[in-house]
């Protein structure tokens, strides 16, 4: 009796639908991907069981960093001209047409308004080296008020979040907890991260 | 498509016509795959789905002058002190309280406040956070508030006589 010989194939599998499916969710993640907008100061936020979660457009955002810095934010193109403008009147700054459009497409800052015309002059990647002073808050010379004011006033359903670092120290929360209700804000939402519900 | 091939280059042949060898169509996309599973894990690996979560809170109104103020029983009032080092201070009442700590663990205030709830019906949590508690003190405290379902509670500035109760009861 002789061997019986295996007949050997060369192993060979189609991967096409698997290839497929490896580009379909290429490009899906491609998509959804966004662009994470550049902060001044990393923000370590403390945890809550709230799951509200937060709108996405017509957002004043305050971040109020762990040294006690305060840093404002508002979204929206016009809204933001609009708001440059007035804030340039009432501290009598003039602001060239250009330097307010690219105002419009800037993040958060921390300047007190007479430095911010030198900060919108830089550019975008120069910004990123200034090391910002935070906005005045102090009851003397407070510019957040007008900041809220006139973000107000340019985009009336503006909706106000704090977004604080656990280890800021509560003072400073107070103080701008306090601009907020001097303005007549007492409404607002404060950012947290996600944490289980133990009930 | 990306499949793996072996051998079929050797195969030699017997006399006969001489056939113009065809080459083939297939193209190897090995490294086409590669790319695309390596974009795709960078991409998986990046893309952040939580979006940040908000705890909303309302604040009242700035009392006005000619405003009165409700009065309320002082036996129904439990404040809470938030100090430094994560710690709470707390008493019942207001005339000559007892004042005792705690802490933001599940055993620490928690405890504390289902208990005093159970007891004094209609309490009144007045949270007073001190200069040295830091922001997560505060909303760790809202956050008790909503897990034990308290109804009434107020964030209010700490007064000098807090003060120097906790300094006197040395916790």
């Amino acid at each position: 009796m002789g061997k019986a010989k295996v007949h050997r194939t060369p192993p060979s599998l189609d991967m096409t639908p698997m290839v497929d499916l490896g580009f379909l969710l290429v490009t899906f993640f491609m998509l959804t991907a966004t662009a994470a907008p550049d902060e001044p100061v990393a923000v370590d936020m403390p945890s809550s069981v709230s799951e509200i979660k937060m709108p996405e457009t017509d957002i004043l955002l305050i971040t109020v960093a762990d040294d006690g810095k305060v840093f404002f934010n508002m979204d929206g193109k016009y809204n933001r001209q609009e708001l440059l403008r007035s804030m340039g009147e009432r501290y009598n700054i003039q602001f060239s047409d250009d330097e307010i459009a690219r105002f419009a497409v800037m993040s958060t800052f921390g300047l007190p308004i007479g430095q911010l015309k030198e900060f919108i002059n830089l550019k975008p990647d120069e910004r990123k080296g200034v090391n910002q002073p935070g906005v005045p808050v102090d009851s003397l010379n407070n510019q957040l008020k007008d900041w809220i004011i006139f973000s107000r006033m340019a985009n009336p359903k503006l909706r106000i979040a704090i977004k604080g670092d656990s280890d800021t120290n509560y003072p400073v929360v107070e103080k701008v907890i306090n601009t907020l209700i001097d303005n007549k804000v007492n409404r607002f939402n404060l950012i947290t991260n996600m944490e289980r519900n133990p009930s | 498509m990306a499949e793996v091939s072996q051998g079929g280059g050797g195969g030699g042949h017997k006399g006969g016509k001489v056939r113009a060898k065809k080459a083939s169509t297939k193209i190897d996309m090995t490294p086409m795959v590669d790319l695309a599973f390596l974009l795709l894990t960078f991409f998986m690996l990046t893309t952040t789905f939580n979006k940040p979560q908000t705890m909303e809170i309302t604040m009242p109104e700035k009392p006005k002058p000619e405003d009165k103020l409700p009065e309320v029983n002082e036996k129904k009032v439990v404040t809470l002190v938030l100090g430094d080092n994560d710690k709470i201070y707390w008493y019942h009442g207001i005339t000559d309280p007892k004042i005792e700590v705690t802490d933001f663990s599940a055993n620490g205030i928690r405890k504390v406040l289902m208990t005093q709830s159970s007891q004094i019906p209609g309490m009144i949590l007045l949270i007073k956070p001190s200069e040295e508690s830091r922001y997560k003190n505060m909303v760790d405290i809202l956050d008790e508030m909503n897990i034990t379902n308290m109804q009434r509670y107020a964030l209010v500035p700490i007064t000098p006589t807090d003060k120097e109760l906790i300094k006197e009861s040395n916790l």
